[in-house]
C-alpha cells in the first residue's frame, strides 16, 4: 500500500459537476484521486451520487464542469468505446449483460476491439469465475441476477484493463458469493489492476480497499484509508449502519 | 436520522407456525400459500422443482440460497409473471395457478423487483398513485366526470405521502423516478406494493443497493408491516436482515426447497454454511486477502466487543 501511496496518479477527478436533468446537479465538485495499483472503495448513503460518478469517468454522464485525466491525458466527457481503447474498464449495477446472447457471446462483446486475445483472456476469465466456463453455451437472460452480475465482471476484465470501474459487484450476490467477488476483485488490483469500486456492502468494500471516498450529496465528504473510515464512529453512525455489528 | 439508527429492532418473533419437525415441505398451521409439485424449466435446466412448500400467514417468511437456486423464478411463478410446467398452487384458499400478475394482485398478492421497475417518466407521486386498486377514475365514463373521483384522489395522495415519508422519499414527490438513484427506486417500489393494500407481500431483494444505514429503518417498517396483519415472503442475501426479522427461513438449492426452519438453526445448517453463507461471514475480508495482518483485524474485532 505504502508503494501504491507514492506512485503516480491513474485516475485524477478534479471538482466534477455533472448530472442528468437540465439544472439539477448530481455531482456537486466531487474529486478522487486513484494511484497506479490502488483499490478505491467508495461508499456513501442513496442518492449520493456515487453511481454517478462513476459514470462521469466513463464518459455516460455529461461532465458540466471540471475534469477527469487517465495517466495524465484529459479523459473529460471522451465516449465509452474512446475509454474502452485507452484501458478503462467498466462493470455497470444493472442491465449489465446482453440477455439474448449466450455468456460466451457475451464475453466475445468485451474483446471486440481486440478479438485475437480472446483464447488467453477466456482463460484468465474463467481462472476467477470457474462457473462461467462450464456454461460458455447458456443464454445470459437465463441467469439469475447474481451470475449476470458475474459475466458483466468478466467481460469487463476480457480487455485487460488498466483501471475497472465496478458499480456494486456485491449487489445480488450471496453471501458467499459476495465474499467471493470482494476477493476476486481484491485479486484483479494485486494483478496491476487500479480498481474504483462503488459499494453498498461498505463494511466488506472498506475491509478490502485501499482507501476509501465517502460520497455525501455529491461531494466527497471524507476519504481516508479503508481502516480508518472502519473505525471512525461518524462513518459508522451515517453510512455503515450499526446492524451488521 | 439518528433516531432511526438507535432504534431498537428487538421484537417479538412468530414461533409455532409449523407442525412436526422443520424439514423441507414441513406443514404449517396457517399456511396463506400452499404450492405443490411446482416445476419450471428453460431448456435443459430445471429452474423450479418444488414438491410441496407452505408459507406461514402473519409472519415474515425469508427465502434465501445460492445465486441460480430458483428464488426468483418461484416469485415469478407464484405470481403469475411466469408459467410452470407443471404444478398448482393456492392463495388464501383461491387458486392461481394460470391467473394473470393483474388479477394475483388485486386478490392482495402484491411483490416487489429485484431489478426495480419503476416508470421514470412519471413522478414519484404519480408512481406511488398508480399502485392504489380500485381508482373510480380509471373507469372510462367516469374519468370524465372528476367530482365522481376528486375525493378518493385526494386520499390516495395522502396516503402515498405517508407511506412516501416513512420511506424518506417525500421530498422527491414531484421529481420524475427515473433521476432516483437505485436504492431510491428500490424504496420507491416497496412503498408502491403497499399502495394497495395487500395481505401477501413479497419482496424480491428489498436490501440490494439500499445504504446500511437506512437499513435499519427500513427493517422496522417491514416488521410494521407484520403487526398491521399483512404476511411477508422476502428474498435476500443480507444475512443481518434474516436473522433479524424473518420468523421462518426457507432455503433453496437447484430448483428445490433443501431447509426450512427458524433463522438461528437454519444459518448453524452446515449445508447451509457451505452452499450459501460461506467459511469467511464473521471473519475481516483483509485478512483474507492477506492485505492486512491478522493482528490487525484482531484489534478491531475487539474494539468492536468493547462497544
Amino acid at each position: 500500500m505504502s508503494a501504491a501511496a507514492t506512485a503516480e496518479l491513474v485516475v485524477d477527478i478534479q471538482n466534477v459537476v455533472a448530472g442528468y436533468l437540465p439544472g439539477v446537479d448530481i455531482l456537486n465538485g466531487c474529486s478522487l484521486q486513484a494511484r497506479r495499483g490502488e483499490l478505491i472503495g467508495i461508499i456513501g448513503p442513496n442518492g449520493a451520487g456515487k453511481s454517478t460518478l462513476l459514470k462521469s469517468i466513463f464518459g455516460q454522464v455529461n461532465v458540466r464542469s471540471g475534469s477527469i485525466t487517465l495517466e495524465g491525458r484529459d479523459i473529460t466527457s471522451l465516449r465509452a468505446n474512446q475509454l474502452v481503447a485507452l484501458g478503462v474498464g467498466m462493470v455497470p449495477q444493472t442491465n449489465n449483460v446482453f440477455s439474448t446472447l449466450t455468456i460466451e457471446e457475451n464475453l466475445q462483446m468485451g474483446l471486440y476491439q481486440r478479438p485475437k486475445a480472446y483464447d488467453e483472456r477466456l482463460e484468465f476469465v474463467t481462472s476467477i469465475f470457474a462457473e462461467l466456463g462450464k456454461r460458455l453455451k447458456q443464454r445470459a437472460g437465463s441467469l439469475s441476477g447474481g451470475e449476470r452480475q458475474m459475466v458483466a465482471m468478466s467481460r469487463a476484465l476480457m480487455m485487460d484493463p488498466k483501471v475497472l470501474l465496478l458499480d456494486e459487484p456485491s449487489a445480488g450476490l450471496s453471501p458467499v458469493r459476495q465474499d467471493e467477488a470482494f476477493i476476486r476483485v481484491s485479486e484483479i488490483n494485486k494483478a496491476g489492476v487500479t480498481c474504483i469500486m462503488v459499494e453498498q456492502n461498505a463494511r466488506r468494500c472498506l475491509q478490502i480497499c485501499d482507501r476509501g471516498y465517502v460520497l455525501d450529496q455529491g461531494s466527497d465528504a471524507y476519504t481516508g484509508t479503508g481502516r480508518e473510515l472502519l473505525g471512525d464512529p461518524k462513518v459508522t453512525e451515517l453510512y455503515l449502519g450499526t446492524l451488521g455489528e | 436520522m439518528s433516531s432511526d439508527l438507535t432504534a431498537p429492532v428487538a421484537r417479538e418473533k412468530t414461533t409455532g407456525l409449523h407442525i412436526g419437525d422443520a424439514k423441507p415441505g414441513v406443514a404449517k398451521t396457517d399456511p396463506i400459500i400452499i404450492a405443490d409439485g411446482v416445476r419450471r424449466t428453460f431448456g435443459g435446466l430445471t429452474a423450479v422443482d418444488v414438491e410441496h412448500l407452505e408459507i406461514p400467514r402473519g409472519a415474515i417468511t425469508a427465502l434465501i440460497g445460492p445465486n441460480g437456486a430458483g428464488k426468483t423464478t418461484l416469485f415469478n411463478l407464484l405470481t403469475g409473471f411466469d408459467k410452470p410446467d407443471s404444478g398448482a398452487w393456492t392463495f388464501e384458499g383461491h387458486s392461481l395457478s394460470g391467473v394473470p400478475a393483474y388479477k394475483v394482485a388485486r386478490l392482495g398478492q402484491v411483490r416487489t423487483f429485484q431489478l426495480t421497475k419503476a416508470l421514470g417518466l412519471l413522478t414519484v407521486l404519480d408512481n406511488m398513485k398508480l399502485g392504489a386498486k380500485g381508482q373510480v377514475g380509471e373507469r372510462f365514463w367516469q374519468s370524465l366526470f372528476p367530482f365522481l373521483w376528486r375525493k378518493q384522489d385526494h386520499q390516495i395522495e395522502e396516503r402515498a405521502f405517508e407511506l412516501l415519508k416513512k420511506f424518506k422519499l417525500d421530498e422527491k414527490s414531484d421529481d420524475f423516478a427515473a433521476s432516483l438513484s437505485g436504492g431510491q427506486r428500490k424504496l420507491l417500489e416497496m412503498a408502491r406494493a403497499l399502495m394497495s393494500e395487500p395481505r401477501l407481500v413479497m419482496l424480491d431483494e428489498p436490501m440490494a443497493g439500499v445504504n446500511p444505514a437506512l437499513t435499519q429503518s427500513l427493517l422496522e417498517h417491514i416488521l410494521d408491516l407484520k403487526d398491521e396483519g399483512m404476511t411477508v415472503l422476502f428474498v435476500e442475501h443480507d444475512m443481518h436482515m434474516v436473522r433479524h426479522i424473518a420468523d421462518w427461513v426457507v432455503v433453496m438449492a437447484e430448483g428445490r426447497v433443501v431447509a426450512e426452519g427458524d433463522p438461528i438453526s437454519v444459518m448453524k445448517n452446515p449445508e447451509v454454511v457451505d452452499a450459501y453463507l460461506g467459511a469467511h461471514q464473521e471473519i475481516d475480508l483483509g485478512v483474507v486477502t492477506g492485505r492486512y495482518p491478522a493482528a490487525d483485524a484482531g484489534k478491531n474485532k475487539a474494539s468492536k466487543e468493547s462497544k
